[in-house]
């Protein structure tokens, strides 16, 4: 068994159609959603942690691929500047994982990017714009 | 037996001044005692880095020819709004300030991303802004309008002007409703989700000299990473406020009023910063140097974390309704922990001043004063302390009837 985490962008075509339910059916994916969201023109993101055998995550991810749903690996989405953060540590309590940490003998946040799910929240409370999301 | 600031800077110059930051006399008090660190330790260097709204800088931009007088007209740096009630070519930015088309709240939460303290932030960093103005014109300045980049490098003075920074001591925010609310103290969780807390402890500057007996009118000073002064009491400073034990306020209490030459300072200790939903300011890096001339004041100077309560304060209601009170009182040893209890409940904490960066200043004042690059100042008149009877108060409002 293996773990995979993405991110999944479906444009506004594929908003409407029950692709995760195939996901489970077809491929024998066990799923965990992280976070979903439709913006306001209707594009639908989706973080998902996949576990299943190898070859049918592979060919899982390729069903999704040719639906049109971009697939990211997740670690990618979240960037932190490490140049722009002052180690305020207003992150700290609004990160639900500890990929945002902070090493209380000295007080310096870090980013641990394995743990992160790319929930944003971390996003808007970071005063100096040092947290990014890549899209 | 008492030193003076004036033997102490003797040392200074001769390379024998016994500096530490306001960390490293916490051991050595304990260690040898008050009376003894006071003798063997010359200065004590604190620091702070955080937020203050009450920031600003003036500058005087140099005259057009033909002349413009831009005073009671309008000026704008990178589209942010500048105060123009001053002579032709003096201008002043606040850190609040943003330009008239930021959409503010409209889609709640706003983001803030540029304002006053940007501005700043990009014109210490070397870099050109767009000024902008309009004039009326006048028979000895008949120009009306200016548009041209201009940097520091242009202007005849550039000076931080900070009506209020350096708080003694502050608030633990948290939120009591059932929605998320966007403060200047950061995101407060609904139902005690989370507490945010803003200072730097143990070395921050008024906390390590509680009664404002070495820091005064005339204190020089490590400013935005330049030097500046002390010239006021800070707007709000208000120390007849509870006090421990120790000499130490309970909560918000004592501030500054401070300004220096904006050319020598840093983008590194003045940064913008942006608070969604609430507004943007300014990052100010302080460090304050305590001369310890007694056993009294090196007492002062070994506060801990663990000696230093604050408030409480309910910002979903209490803080914005202006009803007096809290929910109990914690220390920042506690607060640094990353937990506290609130009503039972244990709920993470997070900063919104930096303590690692106020150590970094701790240090770099402490290096100055050993390199013989900064002396002490006498200070030419006390700030208003406990004895000076001052209440706070809230505007007492005397509205005027429309007809």
């Amino acid at each position: 068994m293996q773990k995979k985490r993405v991110v999944l962008t479906f444009p506004p075509s594929l908003v409407g159609q029950p692709i995760t339910y195939h996901l489970v059916k077809d491929y024998d994916l066990m799923l965990n959603i992280l976070r979903a969201t439709v913006t306001p023109n209707e594009q639908g993101r989706l973080v998902l942690e996949l576990t299943g055998l190898r070859k049918q995550l592979e060919d899982g991810i390729a069903y999704l691929k040719a639906l049109g749903v971009e697939v990211q690996p997740l670690a990618q989405d979240i960037r932190w500047h490490e140049d722009k953060c002052t180690h305020c540590t207003a992150c700290i309590p609004a990160c639900p994982t500890q990929a945002m940490a902070l090493d209380r003998t000295v007080m310096e946040v870090s980013f641990h990017k394995e743990r992160c799910i790319a929930c944003e929240l971390c996003i808007s409370v970071c005063p100096f714009r040092a947290l990014e999301v890549l899209i | 037996m008492a030193k003076t600031i004036q033997e102490i800077n003797e040392k200074i110059k001769n390379g024998k001044a016994v500096v530490v930051t306001a960390e490293e006399i916490i051991d050595i008090v304990e260690k040898k005692g008050a009376k003894k660190a006071a003798a063997e330790v010359d200065v004590v260097t604190t620091g702070t880095f955080g937020p203050m709204c009450s920031s600003g800088a003036y500058f005087n931009i140099g005259h057009t020819k033909p002349r413009i007088k831009i005073g009671g007209g309008t000026c704008t740096l990178n589209d942010v709004p500048c105060y123009t009630g001053l002579a032709a070519v003096d201008i002043f930015i606040g850190a609040t300030a943003m330009p008239d088309n930021d959409p503010r709240n409209t889609v709640f939460p706003g983001a803030f991303k540029y304002g006053g303290g940007h501005v700043i932030e990009e014109l210490v960093a070397g870099k050109s802004v767009r000024l902008k103005a309009r004039a009326y014109g006048t028979n000895c300045y008949p120009r009306r309008e200016l548009d041209t980049l201009i940097s520091l490098k242009d202007m005849n003075e550039a000076v931080l002007f900070n009506p209020r920074n350096c708080y003694q001591n502050y608030n633990v925010a948290v939120n009591l409703s059932d929605k998320v609310i966007y403060t200047y103290m950061g995101r407060l969780q609904p139902r005690l989700g989370n507490a945010n807390y803003c200072s730097a402890g143990q070395l921050s500057p008024l906390l390590n000299d509680p009664y404002y007996k070495t820091i005064g009118i005339g204190t020089r000073i490590f400013l935005g990473g330049g030097e500046g002064y002390v010239v006021w009491n800070g707007t709000q400073h208000n120390p007849c406020v509870k006090r421990g034990d120790n000499g130490v306020p309970r909560m918000g209490a004592g501030t500054l009023a401070v300004m220096g030459d904006l050319k020598q300072m840093s983008p590194a200790w003045l940064k913008g910063a942006s608070f969604t939903g609430y507004g943007c300011t300014l990052t100010v890096g302080i460090g304050v140097p305590i001369p310890l001339l007694n056993e009294e004041i090196a007492q002062y100077a070994a506060v801990r974390d663990e000696d230093i309560y604050a408030q409480i304060v309910d910002y979903s209601k209490g803080y914005p309704e202006l009803i007096p009170g809290s929910l109990g009182e914690v220390n920042y040893a506690q607060l640094k922990t990353g937990f506290i209890t609130v009503e039972g409940k244990k709920i993470p904490t997070g900063g919104i001043s930096s303590y690692s960066r106020a150590r970094t200043i701790a240090r770099l004042l402490k290096e100055r004063i050993l390199a013989k690059k900064f002396l002490l100042s006498e200070p030419v008149a006390p700030l208003p302390s406990v004895d000076a009877g001052i209440t706070l108060r809230p505007l007492n409002e005397r509205p005027v009837k429309q007809k």
